[in-house]
């Protein structure tokens, strides 16, 4: 048999049901009717206790949602999504207040552990306390605050990150604690009125991260946050808002999975990252949402707007994702340029297999003098999956010397899959320099085949091939995430060719 | 005493056109086999054969590795039994350090073999001290896999990794192919230093010279995919003086 062919055969007969995290934790959940109305945004603030003026915010954004229609410009189909038919909120009905790891329902604990996700581990590295003098353990630290369907069910080491007077908390309790900040940062970078899905967000979010880092301070731990849709129809529409004031530090990971389902779940999230005079964000995501199975059918749709303002001078804010699940990606994580001197990052892993549509990329938009940015964007389709890198780079008049440099490279694997390339590259400025590279290759039997003539197996060869590939992405994430993620991509293609 | 590879009667095919016709080879543990013939003769076709490469499929025949049968076997298993072929044109492999490969392929036969994974200082010790002995730079082995690599530094590479992964049979493809004279020597001083009376060896070659540095015990010529001559390494000599032309004739 011919090796395409052969390749072919294979890619036809992809399980993606391997999905590893496809499963449901039995628990009480505490969900708002079905639907979406003025109702529905009052259920949820009141569910959250909230204040007048956070309800008003949302009525606001909700009226305007209306008179919105949903985006059609990005290379994804899907059936049209009955915004009716979904339900808005859902929390796991909390017995008591938790103060401790141990008080979390055991089944969420079990859900964790199935993940493996180290909450577990997070208590183990609070109790091996560094010794005076060893920083370097600190700094291994994570702290975690976990996201169990909408509502933040355990925030752990709160106390040592309020001794640096960093404030990581969930943001419906920042949005009653902190009042003040909130009001003059959401919605800042991420206006109500942004686009379809980020507005829909405003109005019915609930409930994400909350991070302030006040001025000169280095956030002494990685902060890190796992979402995880459970209940079956809810639309997940986290918020996250993250604050450097000036010369602060902050790294934040995100990491997601979620347990297989037959009907198509929305996400829509919104994250708003703010950095001030010579202060540096660097934010992490490692994306496993449910793809849908072997026949295209389920799988999350994640519609997500993140990004990020440079807005103080010599700041820095730099996007880290690897995106290997969801049946439907749409996402730019992008950086406002506004402060001279500051600097965009975009490193992107996105693979797609089986039936996924990926369409993602960044916008780095430079509006200050001698802004820089740089964008790698690695894409790898698989299956009979369709991948787009879509990016925008402009520089506005009074952005003298704006750099950019970009580097798109696609790998095709079988010959069922697509990858495209759409970047919008305008300079209004004649001192402004912008590179773009691109490239696309189809993954080399000959290459294959050296390594299978090696001793490795089919998946192995390919998992050896593709991390290769996405190497100086892999290098931008934190120790912590590179190692977790290595496994996924290799995860994410088992089975993607013969 | 079972032959370390018996080739009987091989007929093998790509894309619908025969290349190997009725071939018939021997090859004992501790012998070097050279097979010569002219461009087209089916000598690459033997080689993807032995190691199991997609789209050359075989339509008669049987070939088997110590008394097994070697084509039902997927090739990482022929690998990890002990079948190492030596590319003419070696892969290169960006992103992947040469030291990562060569632990992935140690690792993955010795997985398929039931035996323990090497440990990391291990592996290294062991890459470290074949290097060495191959007169490989230590720095090749932080660069990506033959990437930007010479076409000497290549056939080097193969040959360390013939040496680490201590294969029974290897086959080692034009493997003079792009090489000076003097990596040729190198290369051909690191096969020798491979020869051993448990392991055989298949020397591809369309011309005699390799053969001044890898000195075979038996040299076929190969034509039209089947073998027309056996003979010595005074074989070798007498078609580089006489070329191929009677061997093609004949077949034709």
């Amino acid at each position: 048999m011919a090796a395409v062919q052969e390749t072919v055969d294979r890619v036809r007969s992809i399980d993606v049901e391997q999905y590893k995290y496809g499963f449901v934790t039995e628990i009480e959940s505490d969900k708002a009717p079905k639907g979406l109305s003025e109702d529905t945004v009052r259920f949820i603030s009141a569910k959250k206790s909230e204040p007048a003026w956070m309800l008003e915010w949302r009525l606001e954004a909700y009226r305007r949602w209306l008179t919105m229609t949903e985006p059609g410009w990005a290379r994804v189909e899907y059936p049209k999504i009955d915004y009716q038919d979904l339900y808005y909120y859902s929390a796991p009905k909390p017995k008591k207040q938790v103060s401790s790891l141990d008080e979390i329902d055991p089944e969420i604990l079990k859900t964790y552990e199935k993940l493996g996700i180290p909450l577990r581990e997070v208590a183990m590295l609070e109790g091996v306390e560094p010794r005076p003098g060893e920083a370097d353990t600190a700094k291994r630290k994570i702290a975690v605050d976990a996201v169990f369907d909408s509502v933040s069910v355990a925030t752990t080491f709160k106390e040592e990150l309020m001794k640096a007077g960093v404030i990581f908390m969930p943001i419906s309790e920042a949005i009653r604690e902190h009042p003040d900040l909130v009001k003059k940062y959401l919605g800042s970078v991420v206006p109500t009125s942004d686009n379809f899905f980020a507005t829909l967000n405003s109005a019915v979010f609930s409930d994400g991260s909350f991070v302030y880092v006040p001025p000169g301070v280095r956030c002494p731990m990685e902060l890190s946050t796992y979402f995880r849709i459970n209940e079956r129809n809810t639309g997940q529409f986290e918020r996250t808002l993250i604050i450097a004031d000036k010369g602060a530090y902050v790294s934040y990971l995100e990491g997601c999975t979620a347990p297989q389902r037959d009907e198509n779940q929305l996400h829509a999230a919104v994250v708003e990252l703010v950095a001030l005079d010579d202060a540096e964000i660097k934010y992490s995501t490692v994306q496993n949402w449910y793809p849908g199975n072997s026949e295209g059918v389920g799988g999350i749709y994640n519609f997500v707007t993140k990004r990020g303002d440079c807005r103080g001078a010599n700041s820095k804010i730099s996007w880290t994702q690897v995106e290997t699940g969801s049946a439907i990606t749409w996402k730019y994580p992008s950086c406002i340029l506004r402060g001279d001197n500051s600097r965009g990052e975009f490193y992107s892993i996105a693979i797609s297999n089986g039936y996924q549509q990926v369409d993602s990329g960044t916008k780095m938009i430079h509006l200050g003098r001698n802004t820089t940015s740089r964008i790698i964007s690695k894409g790898i389709a698989a299956g009979k999956s369709q991948n787009t890198y879509r990016g925008l780079v402009t520089a506005h008049r009074k952005a003298t010397g704006a750099r950019n440099f970009t580097a798109c490279d696609s790998l095709l694997i079988g010959d069922q899959c697509g990858a495209h390339t759409v970047p919008y590259v305008e300079a209004k400025n004649s001192s402004a320099l912008f590179e773009h590279e691109a490239t696309t290759s189809k993954i080399s039997e000959d290459v294959l085949f050296y390594c299978i003539q090696r001793g490795l197996s089919q998946e192995e060869a390919v998992g050896l091939v593709v991390n290769g590939f996405v190497k100086d992405v892999l290098q931008q994430l934190p120790m912590e995430f590179a190692v977790e993620a290595q496994k996924l991509i290799s995860i994410s293609l088992e089975g993607s060719v013969g | 005493m079972t032959a370390l590879l018996e080739i009987r009667n091989l007929q093998a095919e790509i894309a619908g056109r025969k290349i190997l016709d009725g071939l018939d080879l021997t090859v004992n543990a501790g012998e070097v086999h050279a097979i010569m013939g002219p461009n087209g003769a089916g000598k690459s076709t033997l080689s993807y054969v032995l190691a199991g490469k997609p789209g050359y499929e075989v339509t008669g025949g049987e070939v088997l590795f110590k008394g097994e049968d070697l084509l039902a076997m997927p090739p990482d298993e022929r690998a990890a039994k002990g079948v190492f072929l030596a590319f003419q044109y070696p892969l290169e492999i960006p992103g992947v350090a040469t030291m990562t490969f060569l632990r992935a392929a140690l690792n993955a036969q010795r997985r398929k073999r039931g035996e323990e994974e090497l440990s990391s200082p291990d592996l290294v010790k062991r890459v470290r001290e074949t290097a060495k002995n191959l007169g490989i730079d230590a720095e090749m082995l932080r660069r990506p896999l033959n990437v930007g690599f010479s076409g000497g530094e290549k056939k080097r590479n193969e040959t360390m990794q013939m040496a680490l992964l201590e294969p029974l049979l290897c086959v080692l493809d034009e493997t003079d192919s792009g090489l000076d004279i003097d990596a040729l020597k190198i290369v051909a001083n690191g096969v020798n230093q491979l020869r051993s009376k448990e392991r055989g060896m298949i020397v591809i070659t369309h011309y005699q010279r390799l053969l001044d540095y890898i000195v075979p015990d038996i040299v076929h010529v190969l034509s039209a995919g089947r073998i027309v001559r056996t003979g010595g390494k005074e074989l070798a000599l007498e078609l580089e003086s006489t070329g191929y032309a009677q061997y093609q004739s004949e077949a034709a």
